[in-house]
């Protein structure tokens, strides 16, 4: 798979992104979805325990991706992540039977051998650090990382992302605070993926602020709110604001504004909501309309990515379960 | 002699030259202070951080995620327990990321009671730390055993939680560091920052020389074949004391300095046991779901058959917290009377 040209500032500023593009964010977009679908199906066919995902945000997960530097160590970005993450993961070139082992919680699952809940990645090869469950937690962890980058020198940066919800924890204070200190502010892209719910807590009950990207303001720190749901706007926003930070080395703080298409978790159902925004169905219209794709292409690719997905959950089923004396494994890292 | 600050001091003066530590940061921890204890002055790779315990811990651990080889400091431990959850993740990344992340950084922090500190410059926390897998736990108890534990701590591949027990922080240590001048006036001359205005003040470090204590490595103080008592911190040196004195008396204590709580010593312990059939537990932390009751729970399970009576505690007794006047710490934490008292029943102890 090729990743896609980086387009210069005209074009990225430009009403829309040009052809190629488009297409290219549109096969991860669906690669995403059905893979989120299939993990729900698992769930509900009894070959996972639980399911949490970011159906819904692949509109803005899939630029995230796609616009991150790959790589390992200080010179590329690392990504400290929550656990709707997946459109990101493949954006970067992930395989998605990773996730899917993941689920079936096997001891082939490459990102914690059975031991985590699905969307829990973590690839250090890719400075991806491992998601964990207590949220809020990955903002106060990420100036780390920045910190050590700003030292380093480079272009490469740090990013932190999680709900709206969870930015009522100390954790996200801490993080505005520590990537905007005056002896030393950071090249962190601080992003909040905002769709309106803690887990059935609404948050025009808990939260005064206007925007949660106005708390940034009090900082000093660079802010903006977006559209999650549009994959055009969220590519721009993303690259303008990346761009600043790499060059910068300063922080910036992005809310975007995205669905959440099968509520929680499947402890709520993980069932379709339909009142919600669906980006791909709007972006599919759009493409359709630009006359960027034909709708029997993208049922078609939709229909290819099912049925390989399909393939990956009944090869998944058939693997091991980590072993029982395995959990003594990887308690102290040992002579690296 | 330096002093366990000093000792402290110097290791991570060792630790930024040869070791590859970039940061030694947290609250004061930088110039001008140089930590509330002195144990970071004059050091060229310690910052001020925000007031803020989780992003201290936080940054640690990306710090370390990005190879790093941190040593952040909590002013008080009595200030760690809102950081509980991050180091809950320090040490659980490497197991949960299935070997793929760990995370080498050194959390330091003074615990304990000693320098009647009340109810929120007194807590101990190795009853806390030993709760949380993942980590390695230290705690020395004379100044030469703190700059090896700290120079082990930094060259390892895991969190390391450092425990300084506060009470000994300024206590002058009777084995010499190695590159330590001969004259303690000298060093202080050397390495002790001036009163007052300090901006044009620099070190002038002594050639310090590596120094290993290993981790996981306890050490016999005191030899002796009649009753075993293992300790660590602050109430180390007054189990030996107390095993000096019941010595005159013909009674025979052997003295374990466990140093490492975690991954701990118990071929140690346990050839110590084997030999006196008694053994006291000693340390300050609260007594419920302490340290030393797993301690006493082992040596139950492993060594019943070879005991002459029954393992005892003395630990800090089960109260909310450590009170201000004089008697209501000395109650509340292990003395050295406390100490002579129990070794001196236990050795009487007949089945
Ligand atoms: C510290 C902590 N408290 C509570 C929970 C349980 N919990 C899991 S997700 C969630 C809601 C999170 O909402 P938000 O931050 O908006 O993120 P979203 O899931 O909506 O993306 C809660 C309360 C948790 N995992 N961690």
């Amino acid at each position: 798979m090729s990743r896609p040209r980086l387009l210069n500032r005209e074009e990225a500023s430009s009403a829309t992104l040009d052809r190629e593009l488009l297409v290219r964010i549109h096969d991860v977009m669906v690669k995403a979805r059905v893979l989120e679908e299939r993990l729900i199906q698992m769930y509900k066919q009894g070959h996972g325990y639980f399911w949490i995902g970011g159906p819904g945000e692949e509109a803005f997960n899939v630029p995230l991706g796609l616009l991150m530097k790959k790589g390992q160590g200080l010179d590329s970005d690392y990504l400290h992540a929550h656990y709707r993450q997946s459109a990101t993961l493949l954006a970067l070139g992930e395989e998605p039977i990773g996730a899917l082992r993941q689920m079936k919680n096997t001891a082939t699952d490459p990102y914690s051998g059975g031991r985590n809940f699905a969307g829990h990645f973590s690839r250090r090869e890719w400075n991806i650090a491992p998601v964990s469950s207590p949220i809020e937690v990955q903002y106060a962890i990420a100036p780390g990382t920045a910190m050590a980058q700003k030292r380093h020198g480079g272009d490469g940066i740090t990013i932190v992302t999680g709900g709206d919800a969870g930015t009522a924890e100390g954790d996200f204070a801490s993080c505005l605070v520590w990537s905007s200190r005056p002896a030393n502010p950071l090249p962190i892209l601080i992003i909040v993926t905002n769709n309106k719910w803690g887990i059935s807590t609404t948050a025009d009950g808990q939260h005064g602020e206007t925007r949660i990207s106005d708390r940034g303001r009090a900082f000093n720190i660079r802010s903006k709110t977006i559209n999650g749901n549009d994959p055009v706007e969220a590519w721009r926003e993303l690259k303008e604001a990346m761009d600043y930070v790499r060059t910068e080395r300063k922080p910036f703080l992005m809310e975007a504004m995205v669905s959440r298409l099968y509520g929680h978790s499947s402890a709520s159902g993980a069932n379709f909501v339909a009142n919600e925004v669906d980006c791909l169905k709007e972006f599919e219209a759009k493409l359709e309309k630009d006359g960027v794709l034909t709708r029997e292409q993208m049922e078609a690719l939709r229909n290819r990515y099912t049925e390989e997905l399909a393939a990956a959950a009944r090869q998944v089923r058939d693997e091991p379960q980590p072993a029982p004396e395995s959990i003594w494994n990887h308690i102290y890292a040992e002579g690296k | 002699m330096a002093n366990m600050a000093q000792a402290i001091r110097m290791a991570l003066h060792y630790a930024e030259e040869h070791l590859g530590v970039m940061d030694i940061f947290g609250e004061d921890v930088g110039p001008p202070l140089g930590g509330v204890f002195t144990a970071t002055q004059g050091l060229k790779r310690t910052w001020n951080s925000p007031l803020d315990e989780r992003g201290i811990i936080g940054t640690a651990i990306g710090l370390a995620m990005a190879g790093q080889r941190p040593v952040a400091e909590i002013q008080f431990a009595d200030y760690i327990y809102n950081t509980i959850d991050l180091l809950k993740i320090a040490g659980n990344t490497h197991w949960a990321s299935n070997g793929d992340w760990n995370l080498p950084m050194v959390v330091k922090t003074p615990v304990g009671s000693g320098i009647r500190g009340s109810i929120y410059h007194s807590h101990s926390f190795d009853a806390t730390a030993t709760h949380i897998p993942g980590w390695k736990i230290v705690m020395p108890s004379n100044p030469l055993d703190a700059y090896g534990l700290m120079l082990s701590a930094c060259q390892e591949l895991n969190p390391v939680m450092y425990l300084e027990p506060k009470a000994l922080l300024r206590v002058k240590g009777e084995e010499r560091i190695p590159g330590e001048p001969e004259d303690e006036r000298q060093l202080s001359k050397m390495i002790d920052a001036p009163l007052g205005d300090r901006s044009a003040w620099r070190p002038q470090w002594p050639a310090l020389e590596p120094y290993a204590v290993p981790i996981g490595k306890g050490k016999v103080v005191r030899e002796g074949d009649q009753v075993t008592v293992v300790s660590y911190g602050r109430t180390l040196p007054l189990c030996v004391k107390a095993a000096d004195t019941l010595r005159e008396q013909g009674v025979s204590a052997e003295v374990i300095d466990l140093r490492t709580l975690w991954p701990y010593d118990w071929d140690l312990v346990k050839a110590s046991i084997e030999k006196t059939g008694r053994v006291l537990y000693v340390n300050e932390d609260t007594e419920v779901t302490n340290f030393g009751e797993h301690l006493m729970r082992r040596t139950v399970e492993e060594l019943f058959y070879k005991l002459l009576a029954p393992p005892r505690l003395l630990a800090g007794k089960f109260v909310p917290g450590i009170g201000l006047a004089d008697a209501l710490e000395l109650a509340s934490v292990p003395q050295l009377a406390d100490i002579t008292q129990a070794l001196q029943k236990l050795a009487a102890e007949e089945p």
